[in-house]
């Protein structure tokens, strides 16, 4: 971007040399525009020079550096050390940034230029004689004909008005001045607007269009702006996360948040099944069941059957026919007519559409915000540095409260104590012997562990089998919730189990600890969950040939969430607040239980993949998985402020939320998306209810739906061709595949090759601070040297002066 | 400067129920019906900062608050009114923070530390969650930067070491921390960082947006 600075040996004529100025022209090698620099910021500087005097013998410790490098003669021997070498280091560019407003202006004049090249051809015609940049580099800072600060002001307002409203907007926001600055460059690049339209206008075909565009531009921007209002005051929990992040700081508010997102998540999955499926059945109730409506018991809030069977709330309700709207018999008595009017809306194919698009939707959203969350976190080559990482970037400025704050203080010191600890420590070399003990701690921690996922696993499997087997029969409520409760009480219980274990095996750093108890979690979660789904898929179908099986499987999975919900409620109260009470009373400390950020984030997501499961055999299952996520929003805000206190060890909240979500995605919704290609493409539909009944499986009804369109006629021939070649055949699924992997392996050999340069670049940046060390001694010794001979040369003249007669 | 004009507020009552109350009245009118701001003064301050209407609004009355006698309802004129650092740094969102007096110079006119509205406004759209990244860090480098020379140098880390930890760290334990900052960060080695280290050090730490947030 710099363009390379010309080293020049002819040395110029200098004018006249006085002592306020002493140059380094005795230098044989000089370089130009140095010159040009020192003489541009002489002026200037001249009384702010000083200022970096005073300041640098204030400073107590001399710039250390690194061994084996050369030392810089710090400002701080500022004594020894003319004022004009400080002058010339005041003026370095690299200094003046955090001082110098004209560094900042041109620096922002460089980027909208940069910016404006991008959209359009640069039109020269308007820009001052003085200020002339060439067409190749538009580099004000390197410009040799020095600006005054104002030129560079107004240059800059020059090119903000010949960006977009919002470019100038989003410049303007970015912009490290002051507001009032900003205010004032923002009402000059308005006010020109006018002057200059004529001269723009020229740059579209038309110039009427130019002000038409702007006027639109403009609207819109209002138009946005409102509807960000609007979104920003709909922010629901904004003074309660507010407090808790007060309180307990990022890493208990990251809890919080995944919260909300899983709410997004779910609204978006409930709109167009509400839209689509929901409303429209609701609106053609089919015609009633045989047989008496049950009365409602309260009951039928936990196992979901009952009165709830046959409303909209399961798959059972839906029809498989197309739905008309009712016709009117007309006023002489006469039949309704086949397809009078309204549009024939075909129930099995929208509502397959409906939960496929929905499904297609979240996974695009969750793909999206998992690789923008890991593009965040991820850096190339970024291993080292924690110290610095400490120091800068782990005091959390949301913690408002004084307790909190002080919490944070000692997390800091003691974190800044371990790492030093830990820098010391490492030369000290781990025995053979210790780290084989470690190891062999290590495996039969994990063999324990992983003996008792198996051990959950057989156990719910054994209990399946006997449900099969045992014949109950489908209105026993109490019975029903049989299994539920049993997968909850292994759900709740075996963690605790891990964690006691875990207290045996001793890792090196906290982080890991964390990961490994998530790890662990997930595993067992994700196992029952497969078990589940064999036993609906797999053994009910069979076991429920006559009835209704997917209602059977919805109202399981229904059960399944209210009481994991109602365990979850437990397990606050037990686990946090009874513990509190214990701890006070009768252990007498005066330490909260911490708030497990981990477990109950596996809890979320456990609550998450069992709305995924249930979509498809009972639509509304999304809005209450809506309604368990709101109460649990308020009932964990309220444990956390009353019973807990903030997690002791530093937590990577940005890269915990990656790996939230990163869970979200692998194994949860993955999981789902295969149990619901499953249930779709390979299990045969019940025969007595649902929109499916008639076909063999649900994939069936877009295929007699493509079917009928070939019939249809030749205008629409061309979906079914579709369909044949390109959705049926697996060669370009094979294609796609391929292509897939190429473009992956590409990006992986791109990110390796920029991990060499940026190795490189930091060589080199190393490189040139020797270099700038090496010229600022230079410096210092040539003024040395003027001054001694200088000061050698008042004395002659002394001594002279006394005794002129010596000679 | 004081306004007697008739707002469409409650009448004035010291304290948080009296910025409440007109925190409420300003939620629940429209934008273009106040009288605090002209309409233009209010498109600007949103065009330049990260806040919408009702959160610039809200802002104010906080400023106002702060200093009731000082500050007037209203802002047409372009007052010159500058609330001192005292009452800034015992607002609730600072009062606990080790940097506050740091904040509060790096955003205020003459680096003393007293706010008018313009900075006031300015330093709650850096430290909110929408500023970018290279914002955040420009400030952030200036607010650790104790001697205002350009540069972190040691003499600054131990500074930011020791406000960081209460003090509570032996003088020997902190020289070794900023021994080791330096050896991380420092790219051309001169013993001590320049803004593009430390640009190039928050670069590699993901969790700065989150950490460098002050909600409001």
């Amino acid at each position: 971007m710099a363009q390379p600075l010309p080293f020049v040996l002819n040395v110029p004529e200098i004018p006249e040399d006085h002592d306020q100025e002493p140059s380094p022209y005795d230098e044989s090698e000089v370089h130009d525009s140095f010159h040009q620099l020192i003489q541009e910021q002489s002026q200037c500087v001249a009384e702010e020079g000083l200022e970096l005097q005073q300041r640098g013998l204030g400073a107590a410790a001399p710039g250390t550096s690194g061994s084996g490098r050369q030392a810089l003669v710090g400002p701080e021997d500022a004594a020894a050390h003319s004022t004009a070498t400080l002058r010339i280091l005041a003026s370095m560019p690299s200094r003046t940034i955090g001082r110098s407003r004209g560094a900042i202006i041109s620096q922002y004049y460089n980027r909208t230029v940069r910016l404006r090249r991008r959209v359009s051809r640069p039109q020269l015609g308007g820009v001052g004689r003085s200020a002339r940049p060439s067409l190749r580099l538009y580099d004000l800072e390197l410009d040799p004909a020095a600006l005054e600060e104002e030129e560079k002001r107004s240059l800059l307002v020059k090119e903000l008005q010949s960006l977009t409203v919002a470019q100038r907007g989003h410049m303007l926001k970015g912009m490290p001045l002051g507001l009032a600055e900003k205010r004032s460059l923002r009402e000059e690049s308005r006010t020109l607007t006018g002057k200059h339209r004529e001269q723009r206008g020229r740059r579209g075909l038309f110039p009427c269009c130019g002000w038409l565009r702007d006027t639109c531009v403009l609207a819109l921007h209002g138009l946005g702006l409102w509807l960000l209002a609007g979104l920003h005051g709909l922010k629901p929990w904004r003074y309660a996360l507010k407090r808790i992040g007060g309180q307990f700081g990022s890493s208990v508010l990251s809890y919080f948040l995944f919260l909300k997102t899983l709410l997004a998540f779910n609204a978006l999955l409930l709109l167009p099944v509400l839209a689509f499926v929901v409303g429209v059945q609701a609106a053609f109730p089919p015609p009633a069941s045989p047989g008496p409506v049950p009365a409602f018991t309260g009951l039928e809030l936990l196992t979901g059957g009952g009165r709830l069977t046959h409303t909209v709330m399961y798959y059972g309700y839906y029809s498989n026919s197309t739905l008309n709207p009712p016709c009117v018999p007309t006023s002489d008595g006469g039949q309704c007519g086949r397809e009078t009017d309204g549009l024939p809306y075909n129930m099995p194919l929208a509502y397959l559409f409906t939960v496929g698009g929905a499904f297609f939707i979240t996974c695009i959203t969750l793909v999206y915000s998992m690789s923008h969350s890991f593009g965040e976190s991820y850096r190339v080559g970024s291993t080292s540095g924690v110290h610095a990482i400490t120091v800068f970037c782990s005091w959390d400025h949301k913690v408002t409260q004084r307790r909190a704050s002080r919490l944070q203080h000692d997390n800091i010191r003691t974190h800044l104590k371990e790492l030093l600890a830990e820098g010391q420590l490492r030369q000290g070399p781990r025995s053979v012997c210790g780290r084989l003990r470690q190891v062999a701690v290590l495996g039969l921690v994990w063999l324990l562990c992983l003996a008792i996922t198996l051990g959950c696993t057989v156990a719910v499997y054994a209990f399946s089998e006997l449900m099969i087997q045992s014949p109950v029969s489908a209105e026993q409520g109490g019975a029903l919730l049989a299994l539920p409760v049993v997968v909850c009480l292994l759900n709740l219980g075996a963690p605790y189990l891990y964690r006691s274990l875990a207290a045996l095996e001793r890792h090196d750093s906290p982080v890991l600890q964390v990961y490994v108890a998530v790890c662990r979690n997930l595993i067992l979660k994700m196992v029952i969950l497969g078990i589940l789904c064999y036993h609906w898929l797999g053994r009910r179908v069979g076991a429920l040939r006559d009835q209704c099986w997917e209602n059977f499987v919805g109202q399981e999975l229904y059960r399944l969430m209210v009481l994991d919900f109602i365990f979850v409620l437990l397990d606050t109260l037990f686990g946090e607040l009874v513990w509190r009470l214990i701890s006070e009373r009768k252990l007498k400390r005066k330490e909260k239980p911490e708030f497990d950020i981990a477990g109950n984030v596996l809890e979320l997501i456990y609550g998450q993949t069992l709305t995924w499961l249930g979509v498809l055999f009972a639509p509304l299952l999304p809005a209450v998985q809506i309604i368990k996520l709101v109460f649990l929003f308020y009932i964990k805000k309220t444990s956390l402020m009353a019973n807990c206190q903030a997690p002791r060890r530093p937590w990577l909240a940005s890269h915990m939320s990656t790996v939230f979500i990163s869970l979200l995605c692998f194994p949860s919704f993955l999981g789902a998306a295969v149990f619901l290609c499953y249930a779709v493409w390979q299990v045969k539909p019940s025969s007595t209810c649902g929109p499916f009944r008639t076909l063999d499986t649900m994939y069936e009804a877009g295929k007699v739906w493509v079917r009928r369109l070939e019939k249809a006629g030749p205008r629409v021939s061309w979906l079914p061709w579709v369909h044949r070649y390109l959705v049926e055949n697996t060669f370009p699924v094979y294609l796609v595949s391929a292509l897939l992997l190429a473009v992956i392996y590409l990006n992986i050999q791109v990110v390796k090759g920029q991990r060499k340069v940026i190795c490189l670049l930091r060589e080199q940046i190393s490189n040139e601070g020797e270099d700038k060390i090496f010229l600022i001694n230079k410096l210092h010794s040539v003024y040395e040297k003027k001054e001694r001979s200088r000061g050698g040369r008042t004395q002659e003249a002394e001594r002279l002066e006394e005794d002129p007669d010596a000679r | 400067m004081c306004s007697s004009l008739a707002t469409r507020v409650a009448p004035r009552r010291p304290g948080a129920s009296g910025a409440c109350s007109r925190a409420l009245a300003a939620a629940f009118t429209m934008g273009n019906k106040q009288t605090v701001f002209t309409h233009e003064q209010l498109e600007a301050y949103q065009d330049c900062t990260f806040f919408t209407r009702k959160e610039i609004m809200r802002l104010f009355y906080r400023y106002q608050d702060l200093a009731p006698q000082l500050v007037p309802l209203d802002y047409t004129s372009c007052p010159d009114v500058k609330v001192p650092y005292e009452l800034i740094g015992s607002m609730p969102e600072l009062k606990d923070n080790p940097f506050r007096q740091r904040i509060a110079q790096v955003f205020s006119d003459d680096g003393d530390g007293h706010m008018t509205l313009d900075n006031f406004l300015d330093m709650f759209s850096v430290m909110s969650e929408m500023a970018p990244r290279d914002l955040k860090a420009y400030y952030a480098f200036k607010i650790y930067d104790f001697n205002d020379d350009g540069y972190i140098c040691a003499w600054d880390l131990e500074q930011t070491v020791t406000k960081l930890t209460r003090g509570e760290l032996s003088a020997e334990e902190v020289s070794l921390v900023c021994e080791k900052v330096l050896g991380e960060a420092d790219g051309d080695h001169d013993g001590r960082l320049s803004l593009e280290d430390f640009q190039n050090m928050i670069l590699r730490a993901p969790d700065f947006l989150s950490t460098f947030h002050i909600r409001i």
